[in-house]
C-alpha cells in the first residue's frame, strides 16, 4: 500500500540580501518520491544538499519564512502543515539525528512515552531493545550513544507507526551500532512499516534499503531498486547515479569534475547538465520524471542507452 | 547536592568579601571631603576649638587610618557596630529598622517583577514581532537605559503631583503619631516606590524570558516534540515553561544586586525611610560606622542572592545535579 506520496515538491525560503532586497532561495524543487508500506526508501545525497529540509517539509516543521508548493499525500489523503499533525506521533514517526532532540531536563522514560504512549508499552519496548530498566529514570545527557539511538527508536515505535521518517540516524555511531540500527529498520520494514531513510552514507543505504532515491541539488534525479546500484550498474538511468556509484571506493573510486550548484544560483533544465558527459541542447529544457526500466528518472537521455 | 566542603568554601569567600567591602567603604568615606565632626555639631556651632579637639580625640579621628579601621574591626568582633553620628543611635538598631522597611519594598517589587515579567516575556515570545511584543520590547529597552531616579521622578510627578493619587513620599502620613499609623497607610505609601522598583527590575525578566522562549520554540527538542504529536499547549507546558522558568528563577536571585541598587535610588526619590536613604545620609555626613554597617549588610544580602542562585542551578538543572552525583 502506498503510504507517502510527494509530487513535484518545491520548498523556498524568503531571504534578505544586503539591504532589504528580498529574494527566494529554492532549496527543494521538482521533487517526487513515494514510500510504500513494508519498504525502506533511502534518500541519499551529499551533506548540506537539503535532504533534511525534505523531512521537515513532510512533517510540517518548516520555519515561518518558508513556503512550499506541490502535493503530499498520506494514505491517499492530501496533507498539509496542519492536517499532518493528527498523524504525528501515532501513524507517522520521526527519528531525529541525535539525542539533542530530547528535552534536556525531562527524564527519558517520560519523553519516550510522549503524550500518546503508555508506561507498559514503554517498558516493553525498552526490554525489546535491550535498554536497562533504569534508563527511564535517566536524563538524556546520561545516555551513551548506543542507548540514545535505541531511546529514539523506541520513542518512534511508541505509537505503532505505519511510516517512519529517519533523518541521518547513523552519524556519530560506530560501524557496529550503525549496522545494528539498520538491522532494526530492516526488521520494522519486514513487519510492514514504511521507512523513509535520509542519509549521506551510501554504503549503509545500499545495505538496507529496497529503493534508493538519488538526491542532487534539491531534487531527486533517480529512484531505482537497490539491485540496480549494487549488481547492475549499467541499468542505472541517470548519469549522476552512475557517477556516484563509480566514485565509491569498492568500485572504481572515480571522481567527476565540478560541484553541485548552490541553491541560490540554479538554472533551468537539468541541474546536472554542466557536469554531464551526455549533455546536449535537450538538457536545457524542462525535464519531466519518467518511468524507465522499473525505476523513475529525470533525464532526457535515460531511455537512449 | 550541596556538600560540606562547598559550604565551608562559601563561608570563606563571604568573609573575604566582607573584609574587602569594608576596607573599600572605609577608604572611600574617609577620603571624602566631609568632616564628620562638623556634620555632627553643625556649622553654626559655638564650640571652642579645644572642645572640638577633645571630641575628635575621643572619637579617634586623629588616629592614623589603619588604626581607626582596626578599632572598628575589633568592636565588630564583639558584635558592636558602633554609634551612628547621623542618627545618634546604635548602628545595629538603625539598620534593623531601616532594613525591615527596605526588605518589604524589595520583596514586593521582586515578586511582582518576577511574576509579571515572566508572564509578559512568555507572551511576547509566543507572539514574537506582534504589535504588543514590539511595544513592550521598546518600552522596556528604553527603561533599561533610563536611570532609576529619573523614572522615579517621572512617576512621582505624574501620580503624586499631577494626579495626586498617591503621597509624594515617606512611609507614613506626615504629622501622624507612629502608633496611629495603620497598615493601610503603610501600603498606600509603599505603592509608588514599589511600582518604580518593579518597573525597573521587570525589564530584564521580560527580555530574558522573551528571548529564551523564542530560542526554545525553535529548538530541536520542541520540533521533535511536535513530531511526536504534542499540541502547542502540551509543548508549552511540558517543555517551554520548565526550560524557561528554572533559569529565570535563578536569574531572579542573581539580580539581588540590581534590586538593591534600584531600591536605594527609588527610596531617595520617594524619601522612603529605608536602607537606601540611610546610606545617602551616612555618606553625606561622613558617618563611618553607619556606612560600614550598611556596606556589610548589603554585601551579605547580595552574596546570599548569588549563593541561592548558585545552589538553585544545581537543584533545577539535572545536568549539574546528577552530573555531580555521578562524578
Amino acid at each position: 500500500m502506498e503510504l507517502l506520496n510527494i509530487k513535484e515538491l518545491l520548498v523556498a525560503f524568503s531571504m534578505y540580501k544586503k539591504g532589504f532586497r528580498k529574494y527566494e532561495l529554492e532549496v527543494i524543487h521538482q521533487l517526487s518520491l513515494n514510500v510504500n508500506s513494508g519498504e525502506i526508501v533511502a534518500v541519499v545525497g551529499s551533506s548540506g544538499s537539503g535532504k533534511s529540509i525534505l523531512a521537515e517539509a513532510v512533517l510540517g516543521l518548516l520555519p515561518k519564512n518558508s513556503h512550499m508548493h506541490g502535493e503530499i499525500t498520506y494514505k491517499g489523503q492530501k496533507v498539509d502543515k496542519k492536517s499532518i499533525r493528527k498523524y504525528m506521533g501515532t501513524d507517522i514517526a520521526y527519528i531525529p539525528q541525535s539525542i539533542d532532540h530530547l528535552d534536556p531536563i525531562m527524564k527519558v522514560g517520560k519523553q519516550v512515552m510522549g503524550v500518546h504512549g503508555s508506561k507498559e508499552r514503554q517498558r516493553k519496548l525498552f526490554k525489546q531493545y535491550g535498554l536497562p530498566e533504569d534508563t527511564e529514570k535517566k536524563y538524556p545527557f546520561q545516555c551513551s550513544g548506543g542507548m540514545a539511538r535505541r531511546v529514539l527508536v523506541t520513542s518512534a515505535l511508541m505509537g505503532k507507526p505505519d511510516l517512519i521518517i529517519a533523518d541521518e540516524p547513523t552519524p556519530g555511531l560506530d560501524l557496529k551500532m550503525a549496522l545494528e540500527a539498520l538491522k532494526d529498520f530492516r526488521e520494522l520494514a519486514d513487519a510492514g512499516t514504511g521507512i523513509l531513510l535520509i542519509t549521506h552514507d551510501i554504503d549503509l543505504a545500499l545495505g538496507v534499503a529496497d529503493r534508493i532515491a538519488v538526491f542532487y541539488a534539491g531534487s531527486v534525479l533517480e529512484v531505482a531498486p537497490v539491485e540496480d546500484f549494487v549488481k547492475h550498474k549499467d541499468r542505472l538511468r541517470h548519469p549522476y547515479s552512475q557517477a556516484l556509484i563509480n566514485a565509491l571506493p569498492q568500485n572504481n573510486f572515480e571522481p567527476i569534475r565540478g560541484t553541485q550548484p548552490y541553491a541560490g544560483d540554479l538554472f533551468s533544465g537539468c541541474l546536472f547538465a554542466p557536469r554531464c558527459h551526455m549533455r546536449d541542447d535537450k538538457c536545457a529544457c524542462d525535464v519531466p520524471m519518467m518511468d524507465v526500466r522499473g525505476g523513475k528518472v529525470r533525464c532526457v537521455h535515460a531511455a537512449d542507452g | 547536592m550541596f556538600k560540606k566542603k562547598s559550604l565551608v568554601s562559601e563561608i570563606i569567600r563571604l568573609v573575604i568579601l566582607l573584609f574587602a567591602v569594608s576596607v573599600l567603604a572605609f577608604v572611600l568615606i574617609t577620603s571624602a571631603p566631609i568632616d564628620p565632626l562638623t556634620s555632627y555639631i553643625g556649622t553654626e556651632s559655638t564650640l571652642s576649638p579645644e572642645a572640638r579637639q577633645e571630641i575628635a580625640n575621643y572619637w579617634g579621628l586623629n588616629d592614623p587610618l589603619p588604626q581607626r579601621f582596626f578599632t572598628w574591626l575589633g568592636h565588630l568582633f564583639h558584635g558592636d557596630l558602633g554609634q551612628s553620628i547621623t542618627y545618634k543611635r546604635p548602628v545595629a538598631a538603625i539598620i534593623g529598622e531601616r532594613f525591615t522597611m527596605s526588605i518589604i519594598l524589595m520583596i514586593v517589587s521582586w515578586v511582582l517583577s518576577g511574576i509579571i515579567g515572566f508572564i509578559l516575556g512568555m507572551f511576547c515570545g509566543k507572539h514574537e514581532n506582534s504589535v504588543f511584543d514590539r511595544i513592550i520590547k521598546t518600552i522596556f529597552l528604553g527603561l533599561k537605559s533610563a536611570p532609576t531616579y529619573w523614572l522615579g521622578l517621572i512617576i512621582l510627578t505624574v501620580f503624586a503631583v499631577l494626579l495626586g493619587w498617591f503621597p509624594i513620599g515617606m512611609a507614613a502620613p506626615i504629622g501622624k503619631a507612629a502608633t496611629d499609623v495603620t497598615l493601610g497607610d503603610r501600603i498606600y505609601h509603599l505603592i509608588l516606590p514599589a511600582f518604580t522598583l518593579t518597573i525597573v527590575s521587570m525589564g530584564d525578566v521580560i527580555l530574558y524570558t522573551r528571548q529564551k522562549y523564542i530560542d526554545i520554540a525553535r529548538s530541536d527538542y520542541v520540533l521533535y516534540a511536535r513530531t511526536r504529536g504534542e499540541t502547542d499547549g502540551q509543548i508549552t507546558r511540558r517543555h517551554i515553561l520548565r526550560n524557561i522558568a528554572l533559569p529565570a528563577i535563578t536569574l531572579q536571585f542573581a539580580s539581588f544586586s540590581e534590586l538593591f541598587g534600584g531600591m536605594a535610588l527609588a527610596e531617595n526619590v520617594f524619601s522612603y525611610p529605608g536602607i537606601g536613604t540611610a546610606t545617602t545620609a551616612a555618606a553625606l555626613n561622613a558617618d563611618v560606622p553607619l556606612l560600614l554597617g550598611i556596606s556589610l549588610v548589603s554585601a551579605v544580602f547580595v552574596f546570599s542572592g548569588n549563593l541561592i542562585a548558585n545552589i538553585l542551578y544545581g537543584v533545577f538543572d539535572p545536568r549539574i545535579r546528577e552530573g555531580k552525583a555521578h562524578a
